[in-house]
């Protein structure tokens, strides 16, 4: 029964065991040159200003939680599409009225800027 | 199989363990993400196959996105213990040792493999599919109402005073 996720199992073997052998490889055999331009912070290439534990904007904690409520919308669409051929019509208009519930939700989203990262 | 379930069983427990340990919230959330991966596979050696995808991606991928947002939001850089907890200081041990107790005289009076019989559980995406949209239209419906009124709810809470 697990037979199909047996290359999945395989995958994370190879993907844990490269990451290990990548870090280890570099940890044992790589040069070590400390430089304060080496030791500090990786910002994208961009020299690091202030400290990164100033307050954030709380537009990140509401596009989380609207990104969890419309995955859980979305996880409801997955049985749906294996079994929808055998629920013809019937299925159709159950999921056409599930989405339609929720699009209501997203206009209020979008009417209310909650998404305008520049407000 | 059996194998299987210890060794993911082992790797939770670690992890959990992390969790809990580990100073750093970060840190702490990173584990978890670990947990919830090794109980996927819980879920898929139990034969609950829609569970187990469920499991990553709303819990380890949407859940543990705003888990690591909150904690960017409050700046918590350390964990800072309450001193001044003395419900934790006087019940908190009594009350693990009596979780101890019940879970070893639960394991203890088992009676072993041989007599629990589960059914053979195929809860794939069809199977649950079907029961979902045949039996269960309702309650599928009504989720959805669930889910605005939670849409509405995080846009109420983290609107700007005006």
């Amino acid at each position: 029964m697990l037979s199909p996720y047996i290359p999945i199992l395989v995958q994370a073997i190879i993907v844990a065991g490269l990451g290990a052998a990548i870090l280890g490889v570099s940890a044992l055999v790589g040069v070590r040159k400390r430089s304060s331009e080496k030791l500090a912070p990786y910002e994208c290439g961009i020299a690091p200003v202030g400290n990164a534990r100033g307050r954030f904007s709380v537009s990140f904690y509401l596009v989380g939680m609207l990104f969890i409520l419309f995955d859980v919308e979305a996880v409801f669409l997955y049985p749906w599409a294996v079994v929808f051929k055998s629920l013809h019509w019937a299925g159709f208009i159950e999921m056409f009225l599930y989405i339609l519930i929720l699009l209501a939700g997203y206009v209020y989203v979008w009417k209310k800027g909650a998404l305008d990262w520049t407000r | 199989m059996a194998i299987l379930f210890y060794i993911f069983a082992a790797v939770a427990v670690i992890a959990g363990l992390n969790v809990v340990l580990q100073r750093r919230p970060v840190y702490s959330a990173l584990w978890l993400i670990v947990v919830l991966c090794a109980l996927a596979v819980e879920y898929l050696l139990l034969g609950a196959v829609f569970m187990a995808f469920i499991q990553i991606i709303v819990y380890a991928g949407a859940i543990m996105v705003l888990f690591v947002l909150v904690i960017m939001l409050l700046n918590a850089h350390h964990e800072e213990p309450t001193h001044g907890s003395q419900f934790a200081q006087w019940l908190g041990a009594p009350l693990v040792v009596a979780l101890l107790v019940e879970i070893g005289v639960a394991v203890w009076s088992w009676p072993g493999a041989a007599h629990v019989n589960p059914p053979p559980l195929r809860a794939g995406p069809k199977s649950v599919g079907d029961l979902l949209f045949h039996q269960y239209v309702l309650p599928f419906e009504v989720t959805s109402a669930l889910i605005l009124v939670a849409i509405l709810g995080a846009v109420v809470l983290a609107r700007k005073e005006s």
